[in-house]
């Protein structure tokens, strides 16, 4: 058929667009090993050693809850929306299974299932007052992280609620991998296990099904969705849905790791959330954004937290930089799209 | 006689504050190209989006295959077999080409509900791609593609659902004629299978050649409908804009004086614009002519600073100047009105007033930063005056203005800050047949008054009626330079298609 007539599309930016995604994603993984290196530089300089497995650990299951959380804010972000209600979702869910183990005495795995169903639930009120009632998702979100936070604060009555005839719970996420003790006390620990395999299930979703490629499509050109006979307020709503699990899934951990629900908590956890989404490559104006890309920044977000705790910096200014790099993430997404214009 | 695929009848549609249709008609036959014409804003789209399940109709009855149906989204259109083409690209420009044209019909994988078989997308878009005989690569993003491959990507999603009946709003405005030639093929192809066609466009010589129906509307209304075969053009015409006028008459160019006010020398940004070199004297009009793409848009955009440039110098009144940005534009001298008026040339929002003093609002401000409003009023009131804006009142909001007279209100602005080179994109894109006549003579007349007009246009007759002298591009570079009496459509369609040997 080479013979039939056809038309001549002329090349366009291609190449340079692979290009640039590749420099992208190799920019957040060289990041994340220039980190390391920097940490353990200072710490060379004041005596101490970085590239320790305690601290692999201690990185590892500190990036855990907020990586979770990072995962389904990957989807929103996709789609040109905001979730701001990821960290105080993640308290409620915490404080459902709090509640839902020890008031009322259900087994543990009700429990969980008790609180990653409430994050599902504010995910849900979330996307019905964007899909539906079209309010801004900024404004919407940013209703529900108070609801989520004061609704937090009513059930505990401000207090924490602890879980001690449940030690199962907390063991079984917070131990070593088959029991095993590699170095020390320390194994591979189980709740970073539970990441990765969130995050294997988040790419698959991203990758493969339906909602990952309406999810694109929305944050792609809504309006052609729309026109394509795309049901657009239905995935919309079920993409923060989606987000929602996911949070209430890191209020699971969350509680399984403090071995308790803590109702204070949760609060700016959203802000971590969003820098490891943006700093992974997920362009906030929508259309573009990889699991890989959210797992790297989430490591890049906690190694810089956790490397400033370990050389003693004071933690205000860790929650300075935290900030700072928020905005330099969202400053080099711009330059990234400026670049492709 | 054939029974008809589609017939509407009496079909309304308001908008807030507007009857968008009344009581309008529309039939198409199986195997018929059923052209609609109208002025912009005549209310084709608006029909044939309620065709196409984007609107819901008010009042009337749409008969599909001789049963009364509904259509109450796209999706259902669709399922009845009514595709549309949008005048607007509307594509997902992250996605591939497959992706799109499948969007909402992904094949599963082995049949899992949710789970997506990219190999089976792939394989059926390149099969639709060998039906239609296009060169389109299924796995390539479609935001890398130019205009017309995104055309033609729309084209085939619309001809995937194997519709009978086709929709397309204004589907060659982007392309060449090569590429017109193309998609004449496709249309006929698919009239031999029996599909119905809607073909809506303003360029009425090409309806002359691949339609069999001409369906005119006017103000929201069916005016009538005519076999092209005994349908004159002067005729459509008069139906389309109610009255009769004549044909165009090329407007005497203008004895040219020698003075230069702007010079461009060899210009280069990438490969949008290589070498470009060009003058404009006073009182001059210099088309610039091109196929979309050709990097006319470029040029303007980089002469008046809104682009950086590589190379290149830029002289006003004989004297070179800087230009890093429209601020050194303006203060030059030189106004840019975008062809998207919308988006670049107003602020929709705000009143005529506040449009026309906005570019030289530090002359109104007195030195404590509080604007002078009795100032402002009189100049816009001038322009309003001086142009002949039809507005009910210097505070009416711009967005509620036609047109022709948005154009009117971008030409005040720029005369507010005493601009004297003025480059026009598109002036008349999106302008109707009754107001685009008196652009033209707004346009002559600032020559007249000594301004140096560039008029970037892909309206051919527009330019040679216009110009003192044309300027052609390709691909970035000028490829010719004709005077008035040189320029024809002809030499000039020779210039645009000059594409480099080894391109």
């Amino acid at each position: 058929m080479s013979s039939a007539p056809g038309l001549p599309v002329p090349a366009g930016r291609t190449g340079a667009m692979v290009r640039s995604d590749f420099l992208q994603r190799f920019l957040a993984f060289g990041a994340l090993i220039v980190l390391i290196l920097f940490f353990q530089v200072w710490c060379v300089l004041i005596g101490t050693n970085f590239l320790t497995f305690e601290n692999f650990v201690n990185i590892l299951v500190a990036t855990a809850v907020v990586g979770i959380m990072a995962l389904g804010e990957t989807f929103v972000v996709i789609t040109g929306g905001i979730d701001l209600s990821v960290g105080t979702v993640m308290t409620i869910s915490m404080v459902m299974t709090a509640v839902a183990i020890t008031s009322q005495h259900l087994p543990v795995p009700v429990g969980i299932l008790v609180g990653i169903l409430t994050g599902g639930l504010m995910g849900l009120a979330n996307g019905v007052l964007i899909a539906r009632f079209r309010i801004a998702p900024f404004i919407a979100t940013l209703g529900i992280l108070n609801v989520a936070r004061g609704l937090s604060l009513v059930i505990t009555q401000t207090r924490p609620i602890y879980f001690p005839n449940n030690p199962e719970f907390q063991s079984g996420v917070m131990g070593n991998l088959f029991g095993l003790k590699i170095s020390g006390e320390f194994g591979f620990p189980n709740i970073a296990i539970i990441m990765f395999g969130a995050a294997l299930v988040a790419a698959f979703m991203l990758g493969k099904t339906a909602l990952g490629r309406y999810t694109f499509a929305l944050g792609s050109n809504e309006e052609a969705a729309r026109l394509s006979g795309v049901n657009v307020a239905n995935w919309k709503m079920l993409v923060y849905v989606v987000c929602g699990l996911f949070a209430g899934l890191a209020g699971v951990l969350s509680a399984a790791r403090l071995g308790s629900a803590q109702p204070a908590t949760g609060f700016g956890y959203e802000l971590s959330a969003i820098s490891a989404v943006v700093i992974g490559g997920t362009s906030l104006s929508g259309g573009e954004g990889t699991i890989l890309g959210t797992i790297i920044g989430a490591f890049i977000v906690y190694v810089l937290t956790y490397g400033l705790q370990f050389v003693n910096v004071a933690q205000e200014w860790q929650i300075v930089v935290t900030g700072g790099v928020l905005i330099a993430a969202v400053y080099i997404d711009n330059l990234r799209r400026r670049q492709r214009v | 006689m054939t029974e008809p695929l589609v017939v509407m009848q009496g079909i309304l549609k308001d908008f807030p504050g507007v009857h968008a249709l009344v009581d309008c008609r529309f039939e198409l036959l199986p195997g018929e190209v059923h052209a609609l014409v109208g002025e912009n804003g005549a209310g084709k789209s608006t029909l044939m989006k309620i065709l196409g399940g984007v609107y819901k109709r008010d009042a009337g009855v749409i008969t599909y295959k001789g049963a009364p149906v509904e259509i109450p989204n796209v999706a259902n259109a669709q399922r009845l077999g009514i595709s549309m083409v949008h005048q607007e690209l509307n594509l997902m420009n992250h996605l591939t080409v497959a992706q799109n044209i499948f969007i909402g019909r992904e094949p599963r994988a082995h049949g899992i509900p949710l789970v997506l078989d990219e190999g089976g997308l792939n394989d059926l878009a390149a099969a639709l791609f060998e039906r239609l005989h296009l060169r389109l690569d299924p796995t390539r993003r479609a935001g890398s593609l130019t205009v017309a491959g995104q055309q033609m990507v729309e084209i085939a999603k619309a001809l995937s659902f194997n519709s009978s009946v086709l929709i397309m709003d204004e589907p060659t405005a982007a392309l060449t004629d090569t590429e017109i030639d193309e998609l004449f093929r496709i249309i006929r192809e698919l009239r031999g299978q029996g599909v119905g066609v809607v073909h809506i466009s303003h360029r009425l010589q090409e309806l002359k050649q691949i339609s069999d129906r001409i369906t005119v509307m006017r103000d929201g209304r069916y005016i009538d409908t005519i076999g092209t075969a005994d349908a004159k053009i002067e005729q459509i015409i008069s139906m389309m804009v109610g009255r009769t006028i004549f044909e165009a008459v090329p407007e005497v160019p203008e004895k040219t004086n020698p003075e230069v006010v702007l010079e461009v020398r060899n210009l280069n940004r990438g490969s949008a614009i290589r070498d470009v070199s060009f003058s404009v004297h006073r009182g001059e009009i210099v088309g610039i002519a091109g196929l979309v793409g050709a990097g006319r848009t470029e040029v303007a955009r980089a002469v008046f600073g809104a682009d950086p440039i590589d190379s290149g110098e830029i002289f006003v009144h004989g004297k070179k100047v800087k230009i890093s940005g429209p601020i050194d534009a303006v203060h030059h001298g030189i106004g840019y009105l975008s062809e998207d008026r919308k988006r670049y040339g107003l602020a929709l929002g705000l009143s005529v007033e506040t449009n026309i003093v906005m570019a030289s609002l530090k002359r109104f401000v007195s030195r404590l930063g509080i604007v002078r409003s009795a100032l402002t009023r009189s100049a816009a009131e001038l322009q309003v005056q001086n142009l002949a804006i039809k507005t009910p009142s210097l505070n009416q909001r711009v967005r509620n203005l036609s047109g022709g007279t948005q154009q009117k209100v971008v030409v005040g602005k720029w005369l507010t800050a005493d601009t004297e080179i003025l480059i026009f994109d598109e002036p008349t894109r999106g302008i109707d047949v009754g107001a685009k006549s008196e652009i033209y003579h707004l346009l002559n007349a600032l020559a007249h008054e000594g301004k140096a007009i560039v008029m970037i246009s892909s309206d051919l007759p527009e330019i040679l009626r216009m110009s003192h002298r044309v300027v052609v591009m390709c691909e970035g570079r000028v490829t010719g330079e004709l005077t008035a009496a040189e320029a024809t459509q002809e030499k000039i369609m020779t210039f645009a298609t000059q594409r480099e040997a080894a391109a």
